[in-house]
């Protein structure tokens, strides 16, 4: 199991590692550094105290040392997002133990393999971490009180209906007597799990839906938190790897020999067919060597490819026939081809690349018989496959140990990178190589948030209502070059996000009779991916600033407009309303600041945002936000809190500077000198309206981002009557480019 | 070789003049909570104290920094008891990721030396790391709080 000796790491010490032994990291409440050393046990179902002695769990979820310290153990990915500790205090809710007693471990794929996936699906995307689990961790938290209370009354030999649990103290009424869940945690492993189960009901949460602080903090406070990037073994060696930078492009050739008598230089490898890398002691005489490399890329094709190509490709896919119909009502052409009054703009949207503070690393220890990863990765068991496939070796005899992540939005989703450091470690059996990116091969190499243009025509009738709309999405499909077995006959089921007729997750808004909403597939050969909110982001910008352009064109509040089209969709108006309300809608302004407003539905949870900003002198300020959602239920008030906020400087970062242009096939921009981010100087003032409804499960970490830029391009507009369609906003005549 | 003094350990190092000092911290000294974000000086994720001052190590050679020269780093900062800084960031969960937050408190720390009541202005323009989770708010705050409680314990 993820079993670890305990304690504090002295300080500057570098985690060691024996030679068969794995390391896993894990903050506790108490804010000691925890690093584990152990072996893999043949049992699963055996964790190991302070001292090193061996215990049982509870479940698989819950493990209770005789100290009283409860270990909960988090099968999703943290990356920053928090929902370690949510999916903590859905757990510690249901077992009513002592919060401040609370600590965490991270499962391992291998782990969670062998025992049957019995921490099921640990992938961490699509805001599902704590949506996706709730009810089946929350069934662990309550079956593992359950046993506990059975151990107890069993120890007592009285009724387990006639004790009560309060912050893991077992009472039994009748009597008086008490006793703990350390003491019994041994016992209750041996009691058969109940066979059914009743949750609590949220109104009663005491743990779960407060505003907790995070469990992972103290370690991130003093350096002691070891990141992928941080790791050191004894004898390990470290790997900077380039790839080809025109991606399908190939490696030619290269001359190891002009950099073999580089100080720390061991080896210069072929890692695949279009990636080089050099092996040093380590990074920078790596670098310095990789960097002195003669390489020859056979670039191929699409060495020709530039930002200019890549939008007439598109730009003919605006009017191209396509198949691929996303939502349709009545008769939108028919409509628009009649209709006396048609309104019509195009959009576009860039690349963007997510820009991780921590850039990509994977450290492999490869031997004939075994393979070891210790790799940040938002999908731990797909990074398992991608270890053994790389790896040569049966998936029994692989692990990923998995970390926590210094930022990912998206792009350790895909497992590139722990393939590569597999195939480099593979050439030097027996000794653990870190691999690590340099930011300009993170920047070159990137899964690009993907490209599109939007075409919209519409129609109003003489009192100003929208008769028709037709909205024509011309791009790239992530899904056809990420997941192909997801791609449908027509097209990409992921593409209409946010516009989707109906549904749970992804639901459109507005009523309009004649409505067509289309898609055609255009896919340049930059390697798209998934993008914090991915196609929410620019199908958010196209829709909601267009509604806008409708509402000026029909004279008309854009809050009023849109309460119009809403009537059908209270919920996606409730958010709406709420931030319009925050914002003070309607009343006045300071001298100069104008407002604007967006709204989407996304990943299960409905958001909207009100802006205020100014425009002088050609530049934006942007003063204040405010942002409304509704996810069903609230876990964490103040982490709830925390990534909407950061989900503007995201989404900001993304409007105002975010942008990745193509020349000669190839990414130009190579790190944050010319790749911009919103810096707090920028960053507004974000004030959280959390309005959970109730009666369903909706995400956090995402939907946020894609109101980011529409409630402030239509606030530009409000100041300024200039539209801004095409993003980023740097581009924009508006606001002069930052030198 | 290069001497130097981190976190008030004399220390030496056999390595080439033009590594940057952060590469010196992370893979010679064993100091890996300075971060390596960008390489360019960009990022602030490398933010260390050289004679009190923050300083972007990923690129400072280290063959320009003197052996009289004081570096301190995040593992050095609170070494004794946390810093207000520290603690201001723990008492507001300031960090989401965290990868970015050593560079910030080093940052922090830095300019309340100099500067112990720094307006939000002045705060939002020095403290321009970069973090990608989006905590500035909580930062700014964070900032506030540490200079509030730094002037209360100096009287």
């Amino acid at each position: 199991m993820t079993s670890q000796f305990r304690g504090e790491t002295p300080t500057g010490a570098m985690p060691r590692l024996s030679r068969r032994g794995f390391l896993a990291s894990a903050g506790t409440a108490a804010g000691a550094f925890t690093l584990g050393f152990s072996f893999p046990l043949p049992a699963r179902e055996v964790a190991q105290t302070a001292t090193g002695a061996s215990m049982p769990e509870v479940n698989a979820w819950v493990v209770i040392r005789p100290d009283e310290a409860v270990i909960i153990r988090i099968a999703r990915a943290e990356m920053g997002q928090g929902s370690l500790t949510g999916l903590a205090q859905l757990i510690a809710e249901e077992l009513d133990c002592d919060w401040d007693k609370v600590r965490f471990e991270l499962v391992k794929p291998g782990e969670n393999r062998r025992r049957g996936r019995v921490w099921r699906d640990q992938s961490t995307g699509g805001s599902r971490a704590i949506r996706g689990s709730q009810e089946y961790v929350r069934t662990g938290g309550a079956t593992a009180r359950m046993m506990l209370v059975q151990a107890a009354a069993l120890g007592w030999d009285v009724k387990p209906e006639d004790c009560t649990v309060a912050k893991g103290v077992i009472t039994h009424r009748p009597s008086g007597r008490s006793t703990t869940y350390g003491a019994v945690a041994a016992a209750a492993n041996r009691i058969a799990p109940p066979a059914t189960v009743t949750l609590k009901d949220p109104k009663d949460w005491t743990i779960a839906g407060k505003p907790l602080k995070r469990l992972d903090t103290a370690d991130k406070l003093n350096g002691s938190l070891v990141y992928g990037m941080d790791i050191s073994m004894p004898g390990m060696l470290v790997a900077v790897p380039k790839a080809c930078p025109v991606h399908g492009g190939k490696l030619a050739s290269f001359d190891a020999a002009a950099v073999a008598g580089m100080r720390g230089v061991k080896h210069v490898l072929r890692v695949d067919d279009e990636t080089v890398a050099v092996v040093a002691d380590t990074f920078w005489r790596a670098k310095t060597a990789l960097d002195a490399l003669p390489i020859v890329w056979n670039e191929g094709p699409a060495a020709a490819v530039s930002s200019a190509t890549i939008a007439e490709m598109l730009r003919e896919g605006l009017s191209a026939d396509t198949p691929y119909i996303g939502n349709k009502a009545g008769d939108a052409k028919g409509m628009l081809a009649k209709s006396g009054r048609i309104i019509e703009a195009d959009y576009s949207y860039p690349y963007q690349n997510h820009a991780p503070m921590e850039v990509l690393s994977a450290t492999v220890r490869w031997t004939p018989e075994r393979c070891d990863a210790w790799a940040p990765t938002q999908v731990a068991e797909a990074a398992l496959d991608a270890v053994a496939v790389a790896a040569g070796l049966p998936a029994e005899s692989c692990e990923v140990h998995t970390m926590r992540i210094g930022g990912s939005f998206g792009r350790r989703l895909v497992t590139d990178y722990v393939r590569m450091a597999v195939l480099i470690a593979k050439q030097i059996p027996g000794t653990p190589v870190k691999m690590m990116w340099t930011r300009e091969e993170d920047m070159a190499q990137g899964r690009f948030h993907p490209v599109t243009q939007c075409r919209l025509r519409a129609s109003l009738d003489g009192a100003g209502n929208v008769e028709a709309l037709h909205m024509r999405i011309s791009g790239q499909s992530i899904m056809a070059y990420a997941r192909p077995s997801v791609m449908t006959a027509n097209g990409d089921p992921f593409i209409f996000q946010g516009l989707m007729p109906d549904g749970a997750e992804m639901a459109i808004g507005y009523t309009i009779p004649n409505l067509l909403i289309d898609h055609a597939m255009r896919n340049p050969h930059i390697r798209p991916g998934a993008w914090r909110g991915v196609n929410l982001n620019q199908n958010a910008v196209y829709l909601e600033c267009f509604i806008d352009e409708l509402a000026h064109a029909a004279g008309a509040d854009p809050l009023v407009f849109r309460r119009k089209l809403m009537v059908n969709h209270p919920k996606h108006l409730a958010v709406l309303e709420a931030a319009a309300k925050g914002i003070g809608w309607g009343t006045g302004t300071a001298p100069g600041v104008h407002r604007g407003l967006a709204q989407i539905m996304g990943f299960g949870s409905y958001v909207a945002a009100a802006a205020e900003v100014s425009v002088s002198d050609g530049r934006v300020k942007i003063h204040r936000i405010v942002a409304a959602t509704d996810p069903g239920y609230v876990v964490n008030p103040q982490q709830v809190e925390a990534q909407i906020a950061g989900s503007f400087a995201y989404g900001l970062s993304a409007m105002l500077y975010g942008e990745c242009t193509v020349k000669d096939g190839r990414i130009e921009q190579q790190n944050f000198d010319t790749y911009s981010v919103l810096r707090l100087d920028e960053m507004p003032v974000v004030e959280v309206i959390a309005v959970p409804s109730g009666g369903f499960w909706g995400g956090v970490g995402e939907p946020t981002i894609a109101v980011a830029a529409p409630a402030v391009l239509n606030a530009i507009f409000a100041a300024t009557g200039k539209r801004v369609r095409n993003l980023p906003l740097k581009n924009a005549a508006l606001r002069k480019v930052q030198a | 070789m290069a001497t130097l003094n981190i976190n008030g350990k004399r220390m030496d190092f056999d390595v080439e003049e033009d590594t940057p000092l952060l590469w010196i911290l992370r893979e010679h000294a064993g100091l890996t909570g300075t971060k390596y974000g960008c390489g360019v000086a960009q990022c602030g994720a490398c933010t260390v104290h050289v004679d009190g001052v923050a300083v972007r190590s990923c690129s400072l050679p280290v063959g320009a920094v003197t052996s009289d020269q004081t570096i301190v780093t995040i593992e050095g900062l609170g070494a004794e008891k946390p810093h207000p800084v520290q603690q201001a960031w723990a008492e507001l969960d300031v960090a989401q990721c965290g990868y970015c937050q050593p560079g910030m408190i080093m940052a922090a720390s830095s300019l309340l030396a100099q500067n112990p009541h720094p307006t939000e202005d002045v705060i939002r323009e020095q403290i321009s790391n970069i973090c990608r989770c989006g905590t500035y708010t909580r930062v700014l705050a964070g900032v506030k709080l540490a200079a509030e409680r730094m002037a209360t314990n100096h009287g």
